[in-house]
C-alpha cells in the first residue's frame, strides 16, 4: 500500500472509511438475521490501513477497557489476525460482542485522531474488532492462551451478563478460579434476553461464554441469588463475591390504563422474543402479542431495538414516541438510523397521558400531549413542557414502554449491611468496584443504573484489576 | 459437542481468510443469487446450525422421580432438586421449562423433601406447557427449574387459621396449612371442587388440619355447596377466626374476599398471573393491590385478599387465549402431545 512507502510523511486519509455491508431495509425488516455482515477481508484491510498509528493513541483513551488499538490494527496490516485477536482479548474477553453493541462513536472512534483533524471520518475501529474476533472464532476457536498455575482464590459472580463474563474473563486467565451464577436458564444476562437476534446473535453469547467455559470458568444457571443462597453464604465459600446483576427491574409510565393487555415493558417484549424465542411461535411455546399498529415509549437503544423487533413480528406501522426532539433522542446515531431505514415512525415532541382500553382490557389508542422544549433542566437539555390544548389519540393494538429499568432489589435487600443509593444502586467505587462491604464488589449497571454494555464491561475490568490486587496476583 | 461446530461456522457473511479473498465473494455471491432466486430463507441452512447450537445443554439434574395422575387432568410429581428443596419455605413457586423450546411457567411447591432433597409439585393441564409436563415420566428429566421464587407466606401463630382450597388450588395451600399448624395455629381447612372426582389430596390435607371441610359444587361429596358458603356457616357459628388463606380459581379467591371483607377477617390470597422470568425483571405478571401495580413474582405471590383488583387479574389471565391454544393444538400433533389426556378433565 502507499502509506507504507512513504513512512516519513504523515499519511493523508485518501480512502474513505470503509462502509460494513449489511442487509437491506427493505429484506431485513421482516427477518431476525443479524443487520450488519461484517467486513469482508480486503475491506478489513483496507479499512485498517487508514489507521495513522499515532504515537499517543487518544483512540484507547477512549475506550472503557483500553484495548491497544494501534497495535491491533497494525497486526491485520500485516496479515496477523490470531495475533490481533489476542491482542484484543488481552483487554476484552468478549470482542464478538463489543465490536457489535459497543458505542464506537462516542468512545474511541470519537477520540481518533483522523476525527479529530476534521479532515475525515475516524477509523471504524469497532468494525475492524468485530472482523479481528470473528475471524478468529472461525478459524482459531480452538486456541486457548496458557493458562498460570492456579492461585487457590475462589471468586463468585453473581450474574452472567457483561460485566460479570468480564470479570470472569479477567480473573481466570491469572488463575483464579471463578463460578458464575445465572438466574435465567440461559447465560449472558442482557445480552440474551435484551438485545435482539438482529444486532447481537445469540450463537456468538453462547460461543463467547463456551470460550470461557473451556479456559475454566464454572457457570450455574436457574440459580437465584438471594433466595437459593444469599451473598454473605456465597462468602463462606468463596473469598470474595462480585455482584453484577445490573438494572433488572422495568419502569412503567404511571399513566392509567398501563395494565391493559398489549401493554408491554420494553424488558417482557424483548424477553419473549430473544430469550424465548416467541418470534419462532408457535416453534418455539412462548406467545407474543404480534401487533398490527405498535407504539414504543422512550427514545433509547432499548426502544430502537422494541420497535425494530415489533417490526419484525410484523407490524403494519410501529411509531415510536418521545418526548423531546430527535437531537435529545439518547439512541446510538446508528440504531436510530437504522430504524428509520427500515419505516419505523417518529411521533416526537409528544408525551402519553393515558393508554385507552376496551371492555375485554385490550388496548385500543393511546391519549397524547403535545410538547415543546422549555427551559434547560438539571440535565442540561431543555425540557419538554405541555402546549396547551393540543391533545390527540394514537390507535393501536400494543404498546412498549422502554423508558428504563430501575435497579432489581432482591439482592441487595438480601446482602446485610450493603449500601445503596436513594435509586437503590449499589454504592461501590466507581474505579475499583468495591461496595461498603469488605470482600464484596459490584459493577454494572446495578452500580451506575442503566448504562452501555462496554460500560459493564469497563467496570468488571476494573473490578478484576482490584481483585486480583488484594489477592496479591498480578 | 455440536455446539462449538455451530459455533465455529457462525456468522456465515463473516469474512474466511486473508489469503482467500475470493472465498468470501463467491459466499455473498451465492447468498445474493439465493436471494434474487427468490429463496424466501437464504441464511436457512445456517440458521438450522444455529438453533441447534442453542439449548444444547441439555444435561439437567431436575429428574421426576415419582408421578402419578391424581386426577382428571390432574398430576402430581416429585423432583429432584436438592437446592430448591433446603432453601424452599411454604407459599414459595418454581418457574419450569420441559424442554428446549418451552415456555417458563410458575407453579407454586406442594411439598419438599428437604433430606431427599426432592420438591412436590402438582399442576393442572391447561395449556402447552402443562400438558406437555403431564406426559413426561419417571425418569424424564426438566429442562430447567429455577426457584424458590416470591415472597414466603408470613407464618406466625395468630390463632385460628382457615385455610380455603379450591380445585388445583388444593396444592400449593398444603405447605402453608402444614406450616400454619407448625406455628401452633388452630387450622380449619375447607377443601373443595366441582365434582368428587376432581379432589385431591384430602388424606394429606386431613393430616395437617385440625378440622377439615369438604364440599363439592354438585353435592357428589361431603357438603354441597361452594367453599365460600361454608366458610360463611362456619363463620356465622360463631367460630373465632383469626386469618384466612385462600387459594384456588380467580372468581373462588375473589368471592372468599368479598366474604371475608363485610366480616373483617385479615384474608391472604396467592396469585398466578401469568409471568416469564419470575425475578422481577419483565413486569409480565403486573397485579394492581390496593390501586397500585405490583409484581406478582416478587412483590408476592400472596397479596391481601380485600385490595386484589380480581377482574384486571382475569383480563390478564386471558391475555394469550388465542395462541396458547394454537400450540397446544401443534402440541398434540406430535409423538408426545398424542399420549396427552383428552382436554376437558376425561379420565
Amino acid at each position: 500500500m502507499t502509506e507504507q512507502q512513504e513512512p516519513k510523511k504523515a499519511p493523508r486519509p485518501k480512502i474513505p472509511r470503509q462502509k460494513m455491508p449489511e442487509q437491506s431495509a427493505i429484506e431485513r425488516a421482516h427477518n431476525f438475521y443479524e443487520v450488519a455482515l461484517g467486513y469482508t477481508n480486503d475491506l478489513a484491510l483496507l479499512e485498517a490501513s487508514r489507521c495513522l498509528r499515532c504515537k499517543k493513541p487518544y483512540c484507547m483513551k477512549g475506550c472503557p477497557v483500553e484495548i491497544d488499538i494501534p497495535d491491533f490494527i497494525e497486526m491485520i496490516k500485516q496479515g496477523d489476525l490470531i495475533g490481533a485477536s489476542w491482542k484484543i482479548k488481552e483487554k476484552n474477553s468478549l470482542p464478538r460482542i463489543a465490536g457489535r453493541v459497543c458505542p464506537q462513536e462516542t468512545q474511541c472512534e470519537a477520540t481518533c485522531v483522523l476525527n479529530k483533524k476534521g479532515k475525515g471520518e475516524p477509523c471504524a475501529i469497532g468494525r475492524l474488532e468485530r472482523f479481528v474476533a470473528d475471524w478468529a472464532a472461525q478459524h482459531a476457536a480452538d486456541e486457548l492462551p496458557e493458562l498460570p498455575k492456579p492461585t487457590g482464590h475462589k471468586v463468585a459472580v453473581v450474574g452472567s451478563g457483561p460485566a460479570g463474563l468480564t470479570l470472569a474473563g479477567g480473573l481466570i486467565k491469572k488463575g483464579i478460579a471463578v463460578t458464575v451464577m445465572e438466574a435465567l436458564h440461559e447465560l449472558g444476562g442482557v445480552l440474551v434476553y435484551g438485545i435482539p437476534e438482529f444486532r447481537l446473535p445469540k450463537a456468538i453469547v453462547k460461543a463467547e461464554i463456551d470460550e470461557l467455559r473451556r479456559l475454566g470458568v464454572e457457570f450455574k444457571t436457574n440459580w437465584v441469588v438471594g433466595r437459593v443462597e444469599t451473598v454473605d453464604d456465597l462468602l463462606e465459600k468463596h473469598d470474595c463475591v462480585f455482584i453484577g446483576t445490573g438494572a433488572g427491574a422495568p419502569l412503567f409510565l404511571r399513566i392509567p390504563g398501563e395494565n391493559l393487555n398489549g401493554v408491554y415493558s420494553a424488558n417482557e417484549y424483548l424477553t419473549r422474543s430473544n430469550l424465548m424465542r416467541a418470534y419462532m411461535f408457535p416453534e418455539a411455546d412462548t406467545p407474543i402479542a404480534k401487533g398490527r399498529r405498535v407504539v414504543v415509549f422512550g427514545g433509547g437503544n432499548v426502544a430502537m431495538d422494541s420497535a425494530r423487533t415489533a417490526l419484525r413480528l410484523g407490524a403494519e406501522e410501529v411509531t415510536i414516541v418521545y418526548r423531546r426532539t430527535m437531537a435529545e433522542l439518547p439512541a446510538r446515531a446508528e440504531e436510530t438510523h437504522h430504524a428509520e431505514e427500515e419505516g419505523i415512525k417518529f411521533k416526537l415532541l409528544t408525551a402519553p397521558l393515558e393508554i385507552l382500553g376496551n371492555e375485554a382490557g385490550w388496548i385500543v389508542g393511546i391519549r397524547c400531549q403535545e410538547m415543546e422544549l422549555g427551559e434547560p433542566d438539571e440535565s442540561g437539555r431543555r425540557r419538554p413542557v405541555p402546549v396547551e390544548g393540543k391533545l390527540f389519540d394514537i390507535e393501536c393494538d400494543t404498546a412498549i414502554v422502554a423508558i428504563g429499568n430501575a435497579a432489581n432489589p432482591l439482592v441487595p435487600s438480601t446482602t446485610k449491611n450493603l449500601e445503596t443509593n436513594k435509586w437503590g444502586n449499589i454504592v461501590a467505587d466507581l474505579e475499583t468496584g468495591k461496595t461498603s462491604r469488605d470482600r464484596i464488589w459490584a459493577g454494572g449497571d446495578i452500580v451506575t443504573g442503566a448504562a452501555t454494555v462496554i460500560l459493564a464491561m469497563g467496570a468488571g475490568r476494573k473490578a478484576a484489576n482490584s481483585v486480583m490486587q488484594t489477592f496479591g496476583v498480578s | 459437542m455440536g455446539s462449538v461446530v455451530g459455533a465455529k461456522r457462525w456468522p456465515p457473511h463473516a469474512p474466511l481468510c486473508l489469503n482467500s479473498f475470493g472465498s468470501t465473494l463467491v459466499a455473498v455471491v451465492i447468498l445474493q443469487v439465493k436471494v434474487l432466486l427468490g429463496d424466501p430463507c437464504p441464511f436457512a441452512d445456517i440458521i438450522a446450525t444455529h438453533h441447534a447450537s442453542i439449548g444444547e445443554e441439555v444435561f439437567s439434574m431436575f429428574e421426576i422421580l415419582e408421578k402419578a395422575r391424581i386426577g382428571p387432568g390432574v398430576h402430581r410429581a416429585v423432583i429432584s432438586a436438592l437446592e430448591i428443596a433446603r432453601a424452599h419455605r411454604p407459599g414459595q413457586f418454581v418457574i419450569l421449562r420441559c424442554y428446549d423450546q418451552g415456555e417458563r411457567i410458575p407453579l407454586t411447591i406442594a411439598d419438599k423433601d428437604s433430606e431427599k432433597g426432592t420438591i412436590t409439585l402438582v399442576w393442572q393441564e391447561v395449556g402447552v406447557t402443562t400438558y406437555h409436563f403431564g406426559t413426561m415420566e419417571v425418569g424424564e428429566r426438566l429442562q430447567d427449574l429455577c426457584g424458590p421464587l416470591g415472597k414466603p407466606t408470613h407464618i406466625e401463630n395468630f390463632g385460628t387459621v382457615v385455610g380455603v382450597g379450591g380445585g388445583i388450588g388444593i396444592a400449593p395451600l398444603y405447605p402453608i396449612t402444614k406450616g400454619m399448624m407448625a406455628a401452633g395455629n388452630h387450622v380449619i381447612s375447607i377443601i373443595g371442587a366441582r365434582t368428587e372426582g376432581l379432589l385431591f389430596m384430602t388424606e394429606e390435607m386431613r393430616k395437617v388440619s385440625h378440622e377439615l371441610l369438604i364440599s363439592t359444587d354438585d353435592g357428589s361429596y361431603g357438603i354441597h355447596g361452594f367453599v365460600t358458603q361454608v366458610l360463611k356457616d362456619l363463620i356465622d357459628k360463631g367460630t373465632k377466626v383469626d386469618m384466612v388463606v385462600a387459594i384456588g380459581p380467580v372468581p373462588m379467591m375473589k368471592a372468599v374476599a368479598n366474604l371475608t371483607r363485610g366480616y373483617n377477617l385479615p384474608t391472604v390470597v396467592s396469585l398466578n398471573p401469568i409471568m416469564v422470568d419470575g425475578t422481577g425483571m419483565c413486569g409480565a405478571c403486573r397485579v394492581e393491590v390496593g390501586g397500585k401495580t405490583m409484581f406478582g413474582c416478587v412483590d408476592g405471590p400472596e397479596f391481601d385478599g380485600h385490595l386484589v383488583d380480581f377482574d384486571l387479574l382475569t383480563k390478564r389471565l386471558a391475555m394469550y387465549k388465542g395462541p396458547e391454544l394454537i400450540a397446544l393444538n401443534r402440541f398434540r400433533e406430535t409423538e408426545r402431545g398424542c399420549k396427552c389426556s383428552i382436554p376437558g378433565g376425561g379420565a
